[in-house]
């Protein structure tokens, strides 16, 4: 178990070393969202109404761009070697490593969330649903797209290639996520969505770093 | 732990293939307590090949390792503890320190961070172990590489190209660290275009296994 947290301690030295990384998935999330209200026009009720599917979307795309970050680099300097031939098997490095993602890329934006919420007019009931939909379903994202950049490992143009496989998988992590808040806001029961957003995400944890610990070995091989 | 002289390390009719081209074939060799295995050959004749084939992290396309009397597939968690690995590459992060670089692969494998400073002072690294690994020079980080070693123990050194951009001072540390092992009932492989000045080493030229050359135009699909 120890060396787990130690992967994983390393994982967030690195990440908040070398600065910028943290900023730049969060950054990009509060612009995107931005961006929208003054494309789509300052009508609250425009905005209320696509809101919460607009920060879901950002929250995908930013998720998205920092996934090269969780193997590209060990992958670079050999360390993934180390890793493989280290006394825990692939599978338990590669959670660590997700949890060490989610924790800088998947945790602020749940933190940010209720402040965009704010921006797109969402009201108190339904920015609680989408924040606790987001601390549900990122941790879905983080470990699938562990999938996608295990796989892209060696690949010329990674960042596109594993935005193309991941995306896909994440469909039904936005679907349920913007879900929880719609049904918040008509009247629905926001209940289940959450609940099957949980249940990607812990679907996914056992899962993808299977998935992702093989596409790795081939990446050594 | 793994004791120093666990048994001796066997490798019988190894094949090696890399995409299309048989790199190797039939290659043999035995590694006893104590011994020194010095790889030579061109280059591209499959020095790192077999050495990653040793560290499992490749595996043969025939024949087979076995350690202390069982095949290392049997029991690959065990092998794999026994081993250190150095291979082209350093696994050096330049946002982390060079104590902490150390202890983190030293904890990887479960061993806790108190050989670390004797393994830095026997490469000399102990005056720069505050540094980050950016400000290191290629030859320091060979050190630092090299440092793993020592940090936590292992039975069997699998070294590739251990004196590569290592200063005369560096060479004569990596060959006393050696010998010590050595003396201690451990094994070392090492690929190396340079003469190293160790004790009765076996020699094994990859050139004497290297497949027989195969005409592309008659090869059948």
């Amino acid at each position: 178990m120890t060396r787990y947290l130690h992967l994983f301690r390393r994982e967030l030295q690195l990440a908040f070393r070398q600065g910028g990384e943290i900023g730049l998935a969060l950054g990009f999330f509060v612009l995107a969202v931005v961006l929208f209200p003054l494309g789509v026009g300052p009508e609250a009720e425009i905005l209320r109404r696509i809101g919460a599917g607009i920060i879901w979307v950002a929250a995908l795309l930013s998720a998205v761009l920092s996934l090269d970050r969780l193997f590209a680099a060990d992958y670079a300097d050999g360390g993934l070697d180390l890793l493989a031939l280290s006394a825990m098997p692939l599978e338990g490095a590669v959670i660590a490593k997700c949890a060490a993602h989610w924790a800088t890329t998947g945790l602020p934006l749940v933190l940010m969330s209720p402040f965009l919420g704010l921006l797109v007019d969402l009201d108190g009931a339904s920015i609680a649903l989408l924040a606790l939909g987001l601390l549900l379903g990122t941790p879905a994202l983080s470990l699938l797209g562990a999938i996608a950049a295990a796989l892209t490992l060696g690949a010329r143009r990674p960042g596109v290639l594993s935005s193309l496989i991941v995306l896909p998988l994440y469909l039904p992590v936005l679907i349920f996520g913007a879900g929880a808040v719609e049904a918040g806001i008509v009247g629905g029961g926001a209940r289940p969505h959450l609940l099957l957003l949980a249940a990607l995400s812990l679907g996914a944890l056992p899962l993808a770093p299977i998935a992702a610990a093989a596409a790795l070995r081939q990446a050594l091989d | 732990m793994n004791g120093i002289g666990a048994g001796d390390l066997v490798a019988a009719g190894l094949s090696c293939r890399r995409g299309e081209r048989l790199v190797f074939s039939r290659l043999s060799c035995a590694l006893p307590s104590g011994g020194a295995l010095l790889l030579t050959g061109a280059n591209g004749s499959g020095k790192s090949s077999l050495l990653r084939l040793l560290a499992t992290l490749l595996m043969p396309e025939a024949g087979g390792i076995v350690w202390g009397g069982t095949p290392v597939g049997d029991d690959l968690a065990r092998y794999r503890a026994s081993l250190h690995y150095v291979g082209h590459l350093d696994a050096i992060k330049p946002a982390l320190g060079v104590r902490d670089t150390l202890a983190f692969w030293a904890g990887t494998r479960g061993f806790p961070a108190s050989g670390v400073d004797a393994a830095l002072a026997a490469f000399a690294l102990d005056a720069i172990a505050d540094w980050p690994c950016r400000w290191l020079s290629a030859g320091q980080r060979r050190r630092l590489a090299l440092a793993r070693l020592l940090a936590s123990p292992a039975s069997l050194w699998l070294l590739d190209e251990p004196t590569a951009s290592l200063d005369a001072d560096g060479e004569q540390r990596l060959v006393a660290a050696i010998e010590t092992h050595r003396a201690g009932g451990g094994r070392v492989a090492i690929a190396t275009h340079q003469p190293l000045a160790l004790a009765d080493a076996q020699v094994l030229v990859l050139e004497d296994f290297a497949a027989p050359p195969v005409d592309p135009l008659t090869v059948e699909e």
